[in-house]
């Protein structure tokens, strides 16, 4: 560890008395109150609650598959525009990049109200798609659809800086040493945007797991087939059943934090091996 | 900006096939539901898409969504500035901690965030027994929907200032000292012009993620027309009373709100660029 530089700004001790005592009124206090909670169980009632439920069970299988799969998605689709948006010039390229935020910026429910009515049998889409036998609104694949949406700026904006510093000069000596385009793509560029590329599916992935608003509309919410772990716990606390819904919530937060770490770790390593 | 000659991007069709992609792509996932926004919420004429804001739970939605946002607004943007202070300008131990912290609301679910106000403040919560002696009523109220705004807006600001005030340094705010300013006085003369199309941003997401927050909100205000609902949720009870048009009609008034955002955005990320980073 250094010793901390002489810094001449004022104001570090009140700023940070007053993000520390923020922080944990907001976040920390509620956390504190969710473990609180969940330790009133028993061990036993926890895993009869939260793990051994088949229709809890069923819930993760939705919540964390169908957001893996729309995980995979954004990183090949994110890659593809992110590469696109930083390597060529054409005709509407700001454009493209500014939409990119809409997700951020739009509010879920209005999401999910709209890609529902899209791709309901009636819908503009929809209607195309009925007569081929594919269901996408009410159905898995209208979920992994609505979560594509939520998480697609988390792979894009990670990806972009990551493409912008990559150094052309080590195509190019590949290039003049014979690889082709293949090699250079699975050798030099691939591997270099790897951590950009696992973080971007982290982000995407922790924030699909626990996505509600714009799965709600489009899923359906069939119970042990279209039920996300979400409205499981908001069933829970409209019976209040509280210590059965944090039971819930608690495995998610869990896996959200395992991905939150990652992210982190991979932000470290990625530092690590560019200040090398 | 970097010239796009490379090896592995020039010559051959590849560009033109990825530019396509992308084009296809973002316009079926992102510009479509947005077309059809508009589109359905005149299906019924202007004079039914200006109807759909004029009735009382409309009107009472708009309220709530409108006070919550000033309340809320205000609170994250100084928090928020304050976090970014500590972290940009600041080296200390546990700052990895505290970045962390500040995703919290991004990896946390909505649901999850609302749940854990109901868990502390609901009628059978771990202070709801005390709060129901001295009378105050948090969850499936007022109060709760604006603490779980709160929660969840509460990084965006910060977000969007650390890493602007971190490329920035702090030479300018040093020579401002050492000619004798005060802290404020700096802040104020020299950091905040620095920072002030970046703060805009980082306040009207705040602001546009206040009206439209729906999962976190959903769980604690107990939806109660005319007194809990806000416009999020307004556009869901009119969407499953399948008035579609009034739905749209509301909903067009969020779309409205984060294209604004955008917009900002783009002008901040020019300004940026300008000054030279």
């Amino acid at each position: 560890m250094t010793t901390r530089a002489y810094n001449p700004l004022p104001g570090f001790g009140l700023t940070m008395g007053i993000s520390l005592s923020y922080v944990g009124l907001i976040v920390i206090i509620p956390l504190a109150g969710l473990l609180l909670s969940v330790t009133q169980m028993s061990v036993n009632e926890f895993i009869r609650v939260a793990v051994l439920d088949p229709r809890v069970l069923a819930s993760y299988r939705v919540s964390f598959g169908s957001a893996g799969i729309a995980a995979s998605i954004n990183a090949l689709f994110g890659f593809i525009v992110a590469w696109v948006l930083v390597r060529y010039r054409f005709p509407g390229r700001r454009f493209l990049d500014a939409i990119v935020d809409i997700p951020f910026a739009l509010p879920t429910a209005v999401s999910g109200i709209a890609l529902t009515t899209l791709y309901a049998s009636t819908g503009w889409i929809g209607r195309y798609l009925e007569p081929l036998g594919v269901q996408v609104a009410y159905a898995r694949p209208g979920i992994v659809l609505a979560l594509v949406l939520v998480g697609l700026p988390f792979t894009v904006r990670t990806l972009q800086p990551a493409i912008q510093e990559l150094e052309i000069d080590m195509e190019e000596a590949a290039a003049s040493l014979g690889a082709n385009r293949v090699h250079i793509f699975f050798r030099i560029i691939l591997p270099t945007l790897m951590p950009a590329l696992l973080t971007g599916f982290s982000l995407a992935l922790a924030r699909g797991i626990g996505e509600f608003g714009s799965v709600y509309f489009i899923a359906g919410n069939l119970p042990m087939r279209t039920e996300i772990a979400p409205l499981l716990i908001i069933m829970k606390l409209e019976q209040f059943d509280y210590l059965g819904a944090a039971a819930i919530g608690t495995v998610m937060l869990v896996v959200s934090f395992a991905l939150l770490l990652t992210v982190n770790i991979l932000q470290w390593l990625s530092r690590r091996s560019s200040v090398s | 900006m970097k010239t796009t000659a490379s090896p592995a991007t020039t010559g051959t069709k590849t560009p033109r096939f990825l530019i396509c992609i992308t084009w296809l792509f973002l316009t079926a996932c992102l510009l479509l539901p947005i077309v059809l926004v508009f589109q359905y919420a005149f299906s019924a004429g202007i004079g039914r898409y200006f109807a759909s804001f004029a009735t009382s739970d409309a009107r009472s939605a708009i309220g709530l969504s409108v006070i919550t946002a000033l309340i809320v607004v205000p609170i994250n943007t100084v928090f928020g500035v304050a976090l970014a202070w500590s972290i940009a300008k600041f080296e200390f131990r546990g700052k990895n901690l505290l970045m962390t912290v500040l995703d919290i609301p991004f990896a946390v679910s909505p649901v999850i965030a609302g749940m854990m106000l109901i868990l502390l403040f609901g009628s059978r919560g771990l202070l709801g027994p005390w709060l129901q002696e001295i009378g105050v009523r948090i969850v499936f109220a007022r109060p709760g929907v604006i603490l779980a705004t709160l929660f969840v807006t509460f990084p965006f600001v910060a977000r969007e200032l650390i890493p602007l005030m971190h490329s920035q340094g702090s030479e300018a705010e040093v020579s401002a000292l050492s000619l004798g300013a005060n802290g404020f006085q700096s802040f104020f003369r020299v950091t905040l012009p620095n920072i002030k199309w970046g703060l805009l941003y980082g306040v009207l997401l705040t602001n546009a993620r206040a009206f439209g927050e729906f999962g976190a909100v959903s769980v604690v205000s107990g939806h109660i027309r005319g007194l809990t609902n806000t416009v999020p949720l307004h556009v869901e009870i009119l969407f499953n009373d399948y008035q579609f048009a009034a739905s749209f009609a509301v909903a067009s008034l969020l779309v409205l709100l984060g294209l604004v955002t955008l917009v900002i955005k783009i002008i901040a990320e020019s300004k940026e660029a300008q000054y030279g980073h």
